[in-house]
């Protein structure tokens, strides 16, 4: 699945996106993040404080339970702050 | 709803009068038009703001701006909807976002601009870095714009 980052999470991950393929056993957004930190310190980092970190699946806002499955593109991002 | 709906996520900068327009032009059952525009200012928590860029989620901004026009139009009886966010570097005294929104009478035109430019700054995807005297650093989320987003759930 393609994953995509932005702003400071963006910055902290050092790309704007990549293609993933997590393990079957990571199941959901939390989940991912999770699998995500273990990868290396520069995730870690990128998600030290996941309770920050929203999420959208295919361009839709979720919550950190949602299933990932059949996800094209999950997306991880601070709060937003346009208007 | 009869009238158009035009979602634009753009560098450009935009004419208010000439949006205002594209929604009246032609028209005699619209009476009430409330713009709302919101602009770079150079005092953001009382550091002085010399730049702001705003980065967004190209595909993700606009629809989720169109999930929240269709909301706006089945809460009020609309004629008509405009909203123009602009992406990239700004000075203060630039324009960022408009939100036009028509209908018959001015409550209904009101309260949609309103509900539109609260869902818009909590939950459509853009994120504005802010630059000073002090440094470069992301703009953080303000809680009295989650209260003020709440104030529109319905109960």
């Amino acid at each position: 699945m393609k994953v995509k980052y932005f702003a400071w999470v963006r910055e902290r991950v050092g790309k704007a996106e990549e293609t993933i393929e997590p393990p079957a056993t990571v199941r959901t957004v939390e989940e991912l993040i999770a699998w995500l930190s273990g990868l290396s310190e520069t995730y870690a980092y990128a998600f030290e404080k996941p309770k920050v970190i929203r999420a959208a699946i295919d361009h839709a806002h979720v919550r950190p339970d949602a299933a990932i499955a059949g996800a094209r593109e999950i997306a991880f991002f601070p709060p937003m702050t346009g208007g | 709803m009869t009238g158009p709906v035009t979602i634009r996520v753009q560098q450009d900068d935009f004419d208010v009068a000439r949006e205002i327009a594209g929604l009246t032009r032609g028209r005699t059952d619209i009476g009430a038009v409330v713009s709302f525009s919101g602009i770079c200012r150079s005092d953001e928590d009382s550091a002085k703001v010399a730049a702001l860029t705003l980065e967004h989620y190209p595909g993700m901004a606009e629809e989720e701006i169109g999930r929240h026009v269709d909301e706006a139009i089945s809460r009020w009886p609309l004629d008509g909807v405009t909203v123009i966010h602009r992406v990239g570097r700004f000075m203060p005294g630039q324009n960022i976002v408009l939100v036009v929104t028509a209908s018959q009478h001015r409550k209904a035109a009101f309260e949609a601009a309103e509900f539109l430019m609260d869902y818009l700054k909590t939950s459509a995807p853009f994120w504005k870095k802010e630059e000073s005297a002090t440094g470069t650093g992301w703009v953080e989320a303000h809680a009295r714009d989650d209260e003020a987003a709440a104030r529109w759930t319905k109960s």
